[in-house]
């Protein structure tokens, strides 16, 4: 059994060390948010934050996030009630299939955590790992510097 | 002390006898004047002399300076080389530019310190620093004043550098061995004039010369070591000259080597430049290691078995390694770019320090922003300390087939430090 801290709350996990925390999150954990993309660490589609600091969950061993805090999508608000990032997403209408999305508020949610007010080159340089394929790029840029003057 | 003392009177004793100002000219020299062809030789000889990479700053304008270097001596900064005539070299004339380049004096008369690497571009043919002239002469000026370096006491008196060239500079143009091919000799004056290889792969003393009794025996670069290119290679399959030219020319040899660190910049401007000049490099670099030896041979057998079968070992080390490495590097597991590198085959596994091995697993491998490569994620974020460590333990031992390092603790803490 191995122990994770994840969105707060502390759980066991009975897999093998070796699995990657993005398949225990979501086969073992129902944390869908996460999503799969590459399995290789290339896209970002899986990105979730390791004691603060963006990762991808999909690389991430299981015995690496042990006894570590995970934050999840899912940690960051509801549907009724969406975190900052979320609703400045939202607004900015940043999704268009959606599916990496996840993993650029989670990479968007690092960045801010780090750095409050992101220039706009901080804001490209900091979210280059994480690919969209739909092109909502500009959006997906608008709606973290929304997030950066909220509350 | 004392030797320090007696360094400290002879160069003040030679503080005064650098050599004479050449006179400024008037103004930059109008654009209009140089002829578009030398222009042109002038960017792709720029290019593999990698002129632009120190003397240009993150995110600033080019040629303009600003770009820090950290030595053992202390920080340098990139200088402005743009035609500014009053922050940049606008002001220079050929004549000032070319000793500048070949005897590493400034126009006004100074010495300049070797990180600008005129060891080697004495070697350069006049031709080719008439080329280099035009073309820096027509970029665009940028008003910029230099950063004044910051070096430890004695290193930053200027005029010790009068010494320092007495015992290890020696000037000289670039003498073609008869013997060889054309193409070797091509490679030999790039590999060792414009393209300053050896700056970053020979070791170098405690007062920063090279030590030519290990001429491309292995050195540092910005906290990355540059492998050997001569006989000690540490590459477990030896290079052949084709192998050399795609390594060089695209930054990828799918059995030796991605490049990284202080070596990508290289690539990405051997990438741009004439083929022949790089295919003359790799010809000079073949011959420079020499065919590889029985236990050479021997010991790439053994790599391409161990690249071609499951990894080795059991435990907790052997776990993370297959969960954050094997999914990409694993036999039979090719990244969908077909890039990921058999960690048997590659160098920073057998050199004799983890450097390399810990910038590439926490700082991962990725492309200039905006630019389309091949990536690699970094680590640094995902792996605890421990946790990196067990793993440099794990791929030391069981693919780079060698003693275990002893310097990971300390080039760990390092490279977390600059992270911060």
């Amino acid at each position: 059994m191995i122990r994770l801290d994840v969105n707060g709350k502390s759980q066991e996990v009975d897999a093998d060390p070796a699995t990657p925390l993005l398949y225990v999150l979501r086969d073992h954990l129902q944390l869908n948010g996460a999503k799969f993309g590459c399995g290789l660490g290339q896209c970002g589609a899986c990105t979730v934050l390791l004691d603060g600091k963006a990762v991808f969950s999909c690389v991430v061993p299981l015995a690496s996030a042990a006894e570590r805090r995970v934050t999840t999508l899912e940690g960051l608000g509801t549907p009724d009630k969406p975190g900052r990032v979320q609703r400045a997403f939202i607004t900015e209408q940043a999704a268009q299939c959606g599916f990496c999305i996840p993993g650029m508020i989670m990479q968007a949610q690092a960045l801010l955590e780090h750095t409050p007010k992101p220039s706009p080159a901080e804001i490209r340089s900091h979210m280059s790992g994480n690919l969209c394929r739909c092109g909502t790029h500009m959006r997906i840029v608008r709606a973290i510097e929304r997030a950066s003057r909220e509350p | 002390m004392r030797t320090l003392a007696t360094l400290g009177i002879v160069a003040v004793m030679c503080a005064a006898c650098a050599a004479d100002p050449v006179a400024p000219a008037p103004s930059a020299p109008a654009r209009a004047s140089f002829d578009p062809a030398l222009v042109a030789r002038g960017a792709q000889l720029s290019a593999i002399g990698n002129c632009q990479v120190c003397h240009t700053a993150a995110g600033g304008r080019s040629f303009a300076g600003g770009r820090p270097l950290e030595t053992p001596f202390g920080t340098l900064y990139g200088t402005n080389i743009t035609p500014d005539p009053d922050s940049g070299i606008g002001r220079w004339s050929e004549q000032a530019f070319r000793r500048a380049l070949r005897e590493g004096i400034d126009r006004e008369g100074r010495h300049l310190y070797p990180v600008f690497p005129y060891e080697y571009y004495t070697r350069l043919s006049d031709e080719h620093i008439g080329a280099l002239y035009a073309y820096i002469m027509t970029r665009e000026p940028v008003q910029a004043q230099n950063r004044p370096h910051e070096l430890r006491p004695p290193f930053n008196i200027r005029g010790l550098l009068g010494v320092w060239k007495s015992l290890y500079f020696e000037p000289g143009a670039f003498q073609p061995d008869p013997a060889r091919s054309a193409q070797w000799n091509r490679g030999a004056y790039l590999v060792n004039g414009l393209g300053h290889c050896s700056a970053c792969h020979t070791p170098r003393n405690f007062l920063g010369a090279e030590r030519k009794d290990q001429l491309f025996g292995g050195g540092e670069a910005e906290g990355w070591y540059g492998p050997a290119l001569n006989a000690a290679s540490p590459s477990p399959l030896p290079w052949n000259a084709e192998q050399l030219f795609k390594y060089l020319r695209t930054g990828l040899d799918e059995q030796h080597a991605i490049a990284a660190g202080p070596m990508e910049p290289v690539v990405r401007n051997l990438a741009v430049v004439p083929e022949e000049e790089v295919r003359a490099m790799a010809v000079y670099l073949e011959a420079l290691a020499g065919p590889p030896s029985e236990a050479r041979r021997k010991n790439a057998e053994a790599a391409l078995a161990l690249a071609a079968s499951a990894p080795p070992g059991v435990g907790r080390s052997r776990e993370l390694y297959a969960a954050a490495c094997g999914v990409c590097h694993d036999h039979g597991r090719g990244a969908s770019s077909g890039s990921a590198l058999p960690l048997a085959l590659g160098t920073a596994m057998t050199i004799p320090t983890s450097a390399n091995l810990l910038h590439i697993t926490l700082e991962g491998i990725a492309p200039p922003e905006g630019q389309p490569g091949r990536a690699m994620p970094g680590f640094a974020n995902a792996l605890t300390d421990s946790q990196v460590k067990d793993l440099m333990a794990y791929i030391r031992e069981h693919f780079g087939r060698a003693p275990a390092w002893t310097d990971v603790d300390a080039e760990l803490a390092k490279i977390r430090k600059e992270r911060k």
